[in-house]
């Protein structure tokens, strides 16, 4: 994975390479060429602007060229335009803040840390903000509230945007989701009853929950039967439950298992209930999980917010991936006002030193990580999914709905003004549990799988 | 009758203590085998049941009078939009009922009235009201939420369209059975229609009037707790989903026992006004 946090003392990493593409010498030159080739281009797109503006035709625009020549055509607009001004207002993002008080709902799992511990942790006041984070009751309360404007911003699932742009189990609405709030952070915990059932083949009958039709869960619950033979949809059974109902329903033997985020497979663990199988580390290394989601409309009409508000979580973000910081994390957002958990629990899913529910006690600092670029191949992913298990039946444009639903661009011109390094492309290969996924060939992805609904 | 109160309130507090000392003997006889010895670097990770290899028990009575004490020696503090004592948390509930309840009685009782004075009219409407009065809230509440985009508005309308029925219901029935004769005197007397509604039928109908709105506000704090738990945000039922987040099964028997008592007290309420407005025939 291509992450923005090189952890200097895994002896995986080299600290003495040139850089991230290989192009410079160095990562400092990499970072200075590439954010000069970026206020190149936005300097671009504001000439772009004025140009098109004053031609209105683009026939008239290329007579006009071809008969005076573009350097004398560009002195002549300087004259009575001041592309300067223009080229600098677009570069320099934030004026002033076109609104201060903020409501973002979160639910209370690990995922919504940066989003979380923002507010305690005082990200957002630091950006002038004074937004307020609300903790909501599941995540059909969470769109809902959203989309009435209850709430300026949330923390939803990663597939949700995509779903509600797609008009998938609601109306379409154009969403944005310009940050991935977690990678990894989730596993498959079951009952301490079937300890001795580790392959997944002797599943059969199981009843799972996942914490939504539209989650990242559901799809890596249904990728990770479906590799080891079962159909996820007649073999076992998947049901949606909020995840604080999880743990009540896997004490009182109405599901065997289930996919979800944490603290709630920490807190099986912590009560008795449960065994950690896998984390979901073991099926995708990397995986987006939530998302922080805005409505287009917000981030159309509010940009000057928008940038304050994304900036604050994408800071939060650095800050929770350093794995020294982690512990202060958890104390911060356990609380009461946020999480309500047992500081252990937050601690074991944050550090990745826990305990596996089966007497052993285990390490993976990588258990939940932070990363927020949205790679525009990771949506394409998700839509591949949605598309293998019938829940979009139409012929989707994957490319152009995820360059439209992850901002990509957005996040990184934020990452690289907080001191971070993002990746250059957009776009990346993924392996999940050994099979290489091209985004480039979404169709042909969706065919190479044996069971599908599609 | 008042001779049997003594006894009946000696009797319910044994029956109570009885109840109590079988909670106690119940949730503390589990805890005693121990299982096999763990590491104790994994038992510092684990609850103290998880540890010793077993679940988390059910809090013993000693567990909830020790939460119900934290609770209501400090109920009204603030510490954030998500941390908020149990009391503000009732206030909040109770408001909401109070809101959603009135509003539907000022659409109930006028609306009986009229439906109660014209037997067509009661005809007409009898089959709707049925089909909407036994609905449950939790039906209601995706339909408020995408219609009115606005939850807490949402909550007192589910409130309101809960508790509006029995109050419609009883409305009509008591002033379609005012008594002939008392009516067929006021007509003698030439009694004008305002005034043979408010002098004569509503007095007849009253107690029955009363009788629905002591059904419905049962009804409607009934609701509430099902509405919070939905919505989020405030009241008591939003405290009980946040409690059962948490996995504490303490807090959440001390909100049922608050939840109870304050439904007590409504109904309390308004059974006192019930026998103010009823007569002997």
């Amino acid at each position: 994975m291509a992450s923005a946090f090189q952890n200097p003392f895994d002896p995986s990493t080299t600290l003495d390479r040139r850089c991230v593409c290989g192009r410079h010498a160095t990562q400092a030159e990499h970072d200075r060429t590439i954010s000069a080739d970026l206020d190149a281009a936005a300097a671009r797109v504001a000439e772009t602007a004025v140009v098109k503006a004053v031609f209105g035709q683009d026939v008239s625009r290329r007579n006009l060229l071809q008969t005076i020549g573009s350097g004398t055509a560009l002195a002549a607009l300087s004259q009575f335009f001041p592309l300067a001004a223009a080229r600098e207002a677009l570069a320099q993002a934030p004026g002033a803040l076109e609104k201060k008080d903020l409501k973002i709902g979160f639910i209370p799992i690990t995922c919504a840390t940066p989003i979380i511990m923002a507010h305690p942790m005082g990200f957002y006041a630091k950006n002038g903000l004074n937004a307020e984070v609300v903790r909501t009751a599941g995540w059909a309360v969470i769109r809902d509230k959203t989309l009435n404007k209850e709430y300026d911003a949330a923390h939803m699932l990663s597939p949700m945007p995509l779903a509600i742009s797609l008009g998938a189990g609601s109306n379409p609405i154009p969403y944005t989701m310009p940050a991935v709030e977690n990678i990894n952070g989730q596993a498959i915990t079951l009952a301490t009853k079937h300890k001795d059932k580790n392959d997944p083949k002797a599943w059969k009958g199981f009843k799972f929950a996942v914490p939504f039709d539209y989650s990242m869960h559901n799809y890596l619950l249904r990728y990770y039967v479906a590799e080891h033979g079962l159909d996820p949809d007649t073999d076992i059974q998947i049901r949606a439950v909020p995840p604080p109902e999880m743990v009540a329903n896997l004490r009182a033997d109405n599901i065997d298992g289930f996919l979800a985020p944490d603290p709630v497979n920490q807190r099986a663990v912590y009560d008795g209930v449960g065994f950690i199988h896998m984390l979901s580390k073991g099926i995708w290394d990397g995986h987006p999980c939530c998302a922080f989601a805005a409505s287009r409309e917000f981030v159309t009409s509010m940009p000057n917010t928008y940038h304050a508000l994304l900036k604050s979580i994408i800071e939060a973000t650095a800050y929770a991936s350093k794995a020294e910081n982690r512990k202060e994390v958890a104390a911060a957002i356990a609380d009461q006002n946020y999480l309500n958990q047992p500081v252990t629990v937050v601690e074991q899913v944050l550090t990745g030193t826990y305990a596996d529910g089966l007497g052993n006690v285990k390490q993976d600092p990588k258990r939940i990580d932070f990363d927020p670029f949205p790679w525009n191949s990771m949506a394409v992913w998700i839509l591949t999914q949605m598309k293998r298990w019938g829940q979009i039946k139409t012929d989707v444009n994957y490319q152009q709905v995820a360059e439209q639903v992850f901002l990509a661009t957005d996040a990184a011109k934020l990452m690289r003004e907080v001191g971070l390094t993002p990746p250059t492309a957009t776009s990346k290969k993924h392996v999940i549990m050994g099979k290489e996924f091209d985004p480039a060939k979404p169709d042909e992805y969706v065919a190479s799988f044996k069971i599908r609904r599609a | 009758m008042r001779s049997s109160a003594l006894p009946s309130a000696l009797l319910a507090i044994c029956l109570f203590v009885l109840f109590l000392g079988a909670w106690q003997v119940a949730s503390s006889s589990g805890g005693g085998s121990a299982g096999p010895a763990v590491d104790p670097e994994y038992a510092k990770l684990v609850g103290a049941a998880a540890a010793i290899g077993q679940k988390t028990p059910f809090p013993s009575p000693a567990d909830v009078g020790a939460k119900l004490w934290s609770q209501i020696s400090d109920p009204f503090y603030i510490r954030g939009t998500n941390d908020m004592g149990i009391g503000i948390q009732l206030a909040y509930s109770i408001a909401r009922v109070m809101t959603g309840y009135f509003l539907a009685a000022a659409i109930a009782i006028p609306l009986g009235f009229l439906i109660g004075m014209s037997p067509l009219v009661y005809g007409a409407l009898n089959p709707f009201i049925q089909v909407l009065k036994p609905i449950s809230p939790l039906a209601w509440m995706p339909l408020a939420l995408y219609t009115i985009k606005d939850s807490s508005i949402s909550s007192i309308f589910v409130i309101c369209i809960c508790s509006i029925w029995p109050m419609l219901i009883n409305t009509a029935f008591g002033v379609a059975s005012v008594r002939r004769e008392w009516l067929n005197v006021a007509r003698t007397l030439e009694v004008g229609p305002f005034r043979r509604a408010f002098r004569v039928i509503l007095p007849a109908a009253a107690p029955t009037i009363m009788t629905g709105m002591r059904i419905s506000i049962g009804i409607a704090w009934l609701v509430i707790v099902a509405a919070e738990m939905l919505v989020g945000g405030t009241g008591i039922g939003y405290f009980v989903w946040n409690e059962w987040n948490n996995l504490s099964i303490s807090s959440i028997l001390t909100a049922i026992l608050s939840i109870g008592l304050i439904g007590m007290a409504l109904d309390q309420a308004l059974g006192w006004f019930a026998r103010l407005v009823s007569y002997q025939e």
